[in-house]
């Protein structure tokens, strides 16, 4: 009674649109990868790359002056006092900058946490270039300890000319598997 | 062929075999059938949430919701009516009207129908049982963004998601049952640049759906994992991105709005040519501008985030290919006011419900426009006058375009005319109403009125209280068409095979009510000029 089609015909084309569909299931699951390669590359969600190997130096100081704004924030359930030293920096591209952030564990026992940067506006990312950071290691902090954490980079003169003012920002988390919690309420 | 009601025995005790019959069938008309009612009561339940949103808002101040409760009524109202109401209710019509269409005597796929159909009311009694759950039910906003729905989603998300991969699956099997019915069983002569062009906008729909319900129970899943397996897909602290799940969603979203407005379009291309008494004018056009729209849906999902601070280049690539889709749009608006032009017009109520489905969906594209433009949008983002938009592509656009269809098949349906009087009624005041509670919102919004809030400031209370006026009184029409739609069902003048004087096509060739078998036989379609 089928006209065109035989049961047969339609089994093989449900299965390839079953495949079709399953596929896409698995282009979802791809675009989380994708999507990291595709920021990587153009830097656009402000995750800065790992440390600069030293030869790759800043070229000639250029300039021009460039505002940077430190901000750094506590992740949920960690103890910490978190806040950058200095707020903010007028640097020159090239110039190689050390500026610190200040971290104060205010629990009772050792807690470790993992600094996680972000760049804005995103693309600037590309071109702020960290030779040295307390964010390429976990932290850990003994009860009670204060520390200053070293930060070194540098802006390179590539950096987009309507960019005047950028801002790194740290969000500072609580790495959960290294300490039990016991937390001293405060 | 595959076993119907018809056979099951009749032994059993009426109530049990009525049950069996509907539990069981996989005739296309009753699945159709099974659809729409679903649709229609899901339509009161998330209508009935919007009702009480709307009075919470008819005046500044806090009166009869905690914030937390209003946020719980936005998420299930937004839920409901998009994969309750309007994906539901455009499958219903498909599997009622495709086989009639083509010629064919049944859904390829008859059993894979009553699967795709019966998991729906499992997947909705879940979604709204989390109401009562302990924490209460999902409050992130039908767009569930992490970590909203991660970190500090309540307890009951987890039973949102397992809905969600429900909806998704009973959605994706029915796309597959509509697509193999269109390739295969057509009737000999019915090509597919004959095919009636709401098949045609089933087609690329169906399309749509395998390609992105997929992403949408990836995305789901990602959370799930997020949620209990200590994965960090959208978790900063462990290398994840919150803005993934935006990129994600949206991926499924943009195409998601079209798979809600396309069979509309194709509805609306049935309707008015029969009521102008002309042939669709450009055919071919509307075919390509659909296929066109669907594969631009694909490209656009950035317009969503324009302000989750994409690099320049970005926010470019996604304005320009937004605007671009507006020209197909136009392309489709520009015909059904071409196939109007110097038609012997009647104005029965599917035609008027056709015309004011172009004329707001227009209002509601243009409204589009505004939001696809980047610097405007940095403003528009996010407030009353997004609601406005997408509101007025979907209410007169897609669920007027299902009442239009309604009110023009009812009769093949049941054998029976509406009463014409009351159509006219519900229409003028249905229309009247929309516009009175959606369009203030573009002044609230415009003025900087955020979305999804339970309380706002006085200098919105006027656009609030007309809203909320115009809200009830649509609430009410629609009991009206309730009225009218039992009304028809229990009786009302005969109708013809033909019903509508200039109505064509293979569905008005069969009686009116259309018999439970259609098409054993296939129909011959006369070769005639394109
Ligand atoms: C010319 C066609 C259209 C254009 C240019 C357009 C553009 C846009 C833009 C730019 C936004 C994002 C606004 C924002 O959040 O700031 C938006 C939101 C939306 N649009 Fe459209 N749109 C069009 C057609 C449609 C259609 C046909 C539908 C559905 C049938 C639709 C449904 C929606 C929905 C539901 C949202 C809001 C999503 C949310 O955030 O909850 N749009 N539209
Ligand atoms: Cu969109």
């Amino acid at each position: 009674m089928s006209v065109q089609g035989t049961p047969q015909g339609h089994g093989k084309q449900a299965a390839l649109l079953i495949l079709l569909a399953c596929s896409m299931f698995g282009f979802a699951f791809a675009l989380v990868p994708l999507y990291d390669v595709f920021c990587e590359l153009t830097g656009i969600n402000g995750k800065t790359a790992g440390p600069v190997a030293v030869p790759d130096m800043p070229g000639p100081v250029v300039d021009r002056d460039v505002k940077i704004q430190f901000v750094a924030q506590v992740g949920k359930g960690l103890p910490w006092e978190f806040r950058p030293t200095v707020s903010q920096l007028s640097v020159r591209p090239g110039e190689m900058v050390t500026t610190t952030f200040y971290a104060r564990n205010r629990a009772g026992t050792s807690v470790t946490g993992q600094a996680v940067p972000s760049v804005a506006p995103g693309v600037a990312a590309l071109h702020l270039h960290k030779i040295e950071c307390f964010c390429f290691e976990r932290q850990v902090l003994a009860a009670g300890e204060a520390v200053e954490m070293p930060v070194t980079f540098y802006i390179d003169a590539d950096l987009p000319e309507e960019i005047s003012t950028l801002s790194l920002s740290y969000s500072m988390f609580r790495v959960p598997d290294v300490e039990p919690e016991q937390v001293a309420s405060n | 062929m595959s076993a119907h009601a018809d056979n099951i025995p009749s032994s059993r005790h009426p109530l049990v075999s009525y049950i069996a019959r509907w539990l069981l069938t996989t005739n296309h008309k009753e699945i159709g059938t099974l659809y729409l009612c679903l649709s229609f009561t899901l339509f009161f339940i998330a209508g009935a949430f919007a009702m009480i949103m709307r009075l919470e808002l008819f005046a500044p101040g806090i009166q009869f919701t905690q914030p937390d409760f209003y946020n719980q009524l936005v998420t299930m109202h937004g839920l409901i009516m998009v994969f309750g109401v309007v994906m539901p209710g455009f499958v219903g019509l498909a599997n009622w009207m495709i086989p009639l269409m083509i010629g064919a005597p049944d859904m390829a796929l008859p059993r894979l129908n009553n699967f795709s159909f019966w998991l729906l009311p499992f997947a909705f009694t879940l979604l709204l049982s989390t109401l009562f759950m302990e924490g209460g039910a999902p409050n992130f906003g039908w767009t569930f963004y992490a970590p909203l729905s991660t970190t500090y989603g309540p307890p009951s998300t987890d039973f949102f998601i397992l809905g969600v991969h429900m909806m998704g699956i009973s959605s994706v099997a029915g796309a597959i049952n509509i697509i193999v019915t269109i390739i295969n069983l057509r009737a000999p002569g019915m090509t597919l640049m004959r095919m009636p062009l709401f098949v045609w906008t089933w087609l690329i729909t169906a399309f749509l759906l395998i390609m992105v319900m997929p992403v949408l129970a990836g995305v789901v899943t990602m959370m799930l994992t997020d949620r209990h397996f200590g994965t960090s897909f959208f978790e900063a602290s462990g290398g994840g991105d919150p803005v993934l799940f935006q990129h994600i969603f949206w991926f499924f979203g943009h195409p998601e709005v079209y798979i809600m407005i396309l069979p509309g379009f194709g509805i609306a291309s049935q309707i008015i040519p029969t009521f102008a008494r002309k042939r669709l004018f450009g055919y071919r056009s509307m075919v390509y501008a659909t296929v066109l729209i669907a594969v631009l849906s694909f490209v656009v999902w950035g317009h969503h985030m324009f302000t989750t601070g994409m690099p320049l280049f970005g926010e470019l690539f996604f304005m320009y290919a937004t605007m671009l889709i507006a020209v197909p749009t136009a392309v489709k608006v520009f015909n059904w006011v071409a196939t109007m032009w110097r038609g012997s017009m009647t104005f029965e109520t599917p035609m008027l419900f056709a015309i004011a489905f172009v004329m707001m969906f227009t209002i509601g594209g243009l409204s589009g426009l505004m939001l696809a433009l980047v610097p405007a949008d940095f403003q528009y983002h996010d407030t009353f006058f997004v609601v406005a938009h997408f509101h007025y592509v979907l209410y007169p656009g897609a669920i007027f375009g299902t009442m239009a269809a309604v009110y023009y098949w009812l009769p093949k349906w049941t054998g029976h005319m509406y009463d014409e009087r009351l159509g006219k009624i519900h229409f003028w005041v249905a229309a009247f109403a929309v516009n009175l509670t959606f369009f203030p919102m573009h002044f609230s919004g415009l003025a900087g009125m955020p979305r999804r809030i339970v309380d706002y400031s006085v200098q919105f209370a006027d656009f609030n209280m007309m809203s909320s006026i115009g809200a009830g009184l649509l609430g009410l029409t629609q009991v009206l068409f309730l009225y009218i739609v039992v009304k028809t069902i229990r009786g009302g003048q005969k109708a013809t095979a033909q019903v509508w004087e200039g109505a064509e096509g293979l569905e008005w060739t069969v009686p009116s009510p259309a018999p439970f078998h259609t098409f054993e036989t296939p129909p011959v379609i006369a070769a005639e000029e394109d």
